[in-house]
């Protein structure tokens, strides 16, 4: 006999299915074995769910583990930890690690790790080009046919120079309908930029890493996109011109998705003005027009999700002067109650809308099944329920992350993770993770 | 006046009038036979460099030593962009030893920011990145004000490599706040992004702006900085935008040229406008030490102070 366990009274809200309501949810075992009203709770353990709301587990498309290479800042399984407690089921792992993901023997040892730890399901992105050198394109091929079964690939934290190369890689993934997930960086423009460019990096004398660095890739990847006939999916959408070209593309019918930061959707450039490396993040915050058309573009779709870019970093790096210290800041644990706090609060974005794009908008970017709903019988119980109104203080010293590079320390926020379960099991129960 | 001189835009301009005047009642010091006076007797102040600067640091240790205070030179090579000790172990370490003022120059902008952070002391930024020299601002104003007493309305351009410049930012803020009326002339290349958010004039024309100047400061041409082919040529660039007898002769017959150093002669000045008597480029020197010794007193022992504030 299995557990039966009973999510009784909580707002489902499910967009896969289009479900949106009270409802009750019952999991049996792995599985979700019925989702309605007034379920029977013979023999179930009965989880109280009045006044939270319900979901599928978190899906982001976008994370930092550092492992292997990097363990003093992040590991599989304390990133894994961070991941459950802000709600997530499915983390995908960025190939910027030592040695780079750019061969199955990583890939496959990332998503093994993954399971051993099993608070979350790890997927790895694969590299595009060895080394992410941008030279030569990586074995996507293999990777994808391995048992870690890759079809996210991507050079995060570069850009792929080469106008040829890219066009080869898009043209090469459809061999295994692979989606080339850009880090859209034109080196060349972006220099050695250390924050936007702008009237605030004039002043602070910072080197400027201009829009038009992220949007002329952008355009340029799109155009090749279409051409190639390939998915295209852009990284850390960061400027209202970016949103623009996505836009457009979109409506051409372009197989483009694209998605978006916590960050870049609350925090501006002008947080750089104490010199604080913790605002360091790539792409560079920008302004608050920016930040606007980012809103606008997660709620009119499109942007299909939000991703972290969870970046973690040792303080001694953060602690270093701007220009030294490495791009990037922490997402997990802070995503839902940024996104609540910023986005439905203000009522930028309705709830459900949000909901979407942390769970049926990533899972089809990157074809995942068995994430992100639908919620339906049979389907494997990967759930968050999560408090859309709980009160909470960031607190990096309280954090699962092994690094406390948040840019919300001390911060209220709104929206905080209740439980989340994988596959039916606990990973997160009552806010505290179960491992 | 503030605990940290970081920025010129941390001065009032009742606060930079009593550093000049201040400078001023000091001059009569620096005539002297024995050019030392004990205000600031038992007071230390550690010039941390991580950038060879021997002119500002050497204007620093003298402004000092002619206070009385004791000096530490601290050259710290490379910071912890070369695998060093980090910037804030670095400034631990100092304050351990006790300290009352850090003087730094440091490669990376906004270092001095950081530091201020991290200390009890007094911060002063001499030089920090592209950003700030807020004293090379100081010894300017003080060397316009021998000249043109009242700053208010004075016609300032700044020549240049606005864009890389610590000391244009500085003194357009400082000149700004004085009610002096800048403009800035430079070709795009080397102008900051959103330049027009200065408030300030900008031409590309040096040859429509000297005639209604009485005071030009051209800046260097920092080679090592001009990553990418920011202008084609040295020898298009001194034409387009160099300081030379003619242009000069075509300024007010008062006029002053000043330069921050080191020059390039032939570049952006040419050696005979660089020793015409109008330029005082060797003025600016020597201010240098006035006004930083009037810094320190009042930011370490002026009168009706406690320690640390001014």
């Amino acid at each position: 006999m299995k557990n039966r366990l009973l999510l009784r009274g909580g707002r489902v809200i499910d967009p896969a299915s289009g479900r949106d309501g009270v409802a009750d949810v019952l999991v049996e075992g792995e599985a979700i074995l019925e989702v309605g009203r007034g379920l029977e709770a013979t023999k179930a353990q009965v989880v109280d769910c009045a006044g939270l709301v319900v979901c599928p587990g978190f899906i982001d498309l976008h994370a930092h583990l550092r492992e292997p290479g990097r363990e003093d800042e992040e590991t599989i399984e304390t990133g894994c930890r961070a991941a459950a407690l802000g709600g997530y089921t499915a983390v995908c792992a960025m190939p910027n690690t030592d040695p780079v993901a750019d061969d199955p023997a990583v890939c496959e040892y990332l998503a093994k790790r993954g399971r051993d730890v099993g608070l979350a399901d790890v997927y790895p992105v694969g590299a595009i080009t060895v080394g992410l050198r941008g030279e030569a394109l990586a074995e996507m091929g293999t990777m994808a046919r391995s048992v870690a079964a890759v079809n996210f690939f991507s050079d995060d934290g570069h850009g792929v120079q080469d106008a040829l190369l890219m066009r080869r890689a898009l043209e090469y993934s459809r061999i295994f309908d692979g989606v080339i997930a850009e880090h859209c960086e034109d080196a060349q423009l972006a220099g050695t930029g250390q924050m936007n460019e702008g009237e605030v990096s004039a002043l602070l004398g910072l080197a400027g890493w201009p829009a038009v660095a992220e949007e002329a890739m952008i355009a340029r990847d799109v155009l090749l996109a279409e051409l190639a006939g390939a998915r295209l999916h852009v990284l850390h959408l960061s400027t209202a011109g970016a949103v623009d070209i996505v836009r457009r593309a979109k409506a051409r019918n372009a197989r483009i998705t694209a998605e978006v930061t916590p960050h870049h959707l609350s925090l501006t450039e002008d947080l750089v003005v104490g010199y604080d490396p913790v605002y360091k993040v790539n792409p560079p915050l920008r302004t608050a027009a920016d930040v606007q058309a980012l809103r606008a573009g997660l709620a009119d779709g499109t942007i299909d999700a939000i991703a972290t870019d969870h970046a973690p970093h040792s303080t001694e790096e953060k602690e270093r002067e701007f220009e030294a210290a490495p791009f990037g800041m922490l997402g997990l644990e802070t995503a839902l109650g940024v996104a609540i706090t910023e986005l439905v609060v203000p009522g930028v974005v309705e709830l459900a809308v949000l909901v979407e794009r942390l769970t049926a908008g990533p899972a089809r970017v990157r074809h995942l099944s068995g994430h992100g709903g639908p919620l339906e019988a049979g389907r494997p119980a990967n759930l968050t329920v999560f408090d859309p109104a709980r009160e909470w203080m960031v607190d990096p010293v309280a954090m699962a992350s092994r690094s406390r590079n948040t840019p919300w320390a001390g911060e209220r926020l709104v929206g905080k993770t209740r439980h989340t379960l994988l596959r039916g099991q606990f990973t997160v129960r009552d806010g505290m993770a179960q491992r | 006046m503030k605990r940290h001189l970081l920025s010129a835009a941390d001065l009032s301009a009742e606060e930079v009038l009593r550093i000049l005047d201040t400078a001023v009642s000091l001059q009569e010091i620096s005539a002297r036979a024995i050019k030392k006076v004990p205000t600031l007797r038992g007071r230390t102040v550690c010039n941390l460099f991580f950038e060879d600067s021997t002119r500002t640091r050497t204007s620093f240790e003298l402004a000092a030593k002619r206070l009385s205070a004791d000096v530490i030179n601290f050259s710290a090579r490379g910071s912890s962009v070369s695998k060093g000790e980090s910037l804030k172990d670095t400034a631990l370490t100092i304050e351990a030893m006790g300290v009352d003022a850090i003087v730094i120059r440091h490669p990376a902008s906004g270092a001095p920011h950081r530091l201020a952070g991290w200390v009890k002391g007094t911060v002063v930024n001499a030089g920090d990145g592209t950003h700030e020299h807020p004293t090379q601002a100081l010894l300017d104003l003080y060397t316009m004000r021998q000249h043109f007493p009242v700053l208010a309305g004075l016609k300032v351009a700044i020549v240049g490599d606005i864009l890389h410049s610590r000391v244009a930012r500085s003194n357009v803020l400082m000149l700004k706040t004085m009610g002096a009326e800048v403009t800035l002339v430079a070709p795009p290349t080397l102008l900051p992004p959103k330049v027009e958010a200065w408030g300030v004039p900008v031409s590309f024309d040096v040859d429509a702006v000297l005639p209604k100047t009485s005071v030009v400061m051209m800046l260097r041409v920092q080679r090592e900085r001009l990553h990418g082919q920011l202008f084609p040529s040295n020898r298009e660039y001194s034409r387009l935008f160099g300081l030379d007898r003619e242009r000069l002769e075509a300024m007010p017959e008062d006029a002053i040229v000043m330069h921050p150093g080191p020059m390039n002669r032939g570049v952006e000045i040419t050696a005979d406008v660089a020793d015409a008597p109008r330029a005082v480029i060797v003025d600016q020197v020597a201010n240098g030490v006035l006004v930083r010794m009037a810094l320190l007193y009042l930011m370490l022992g002026g009168p009706e102070t406690e320690k640390g504030t001014v």
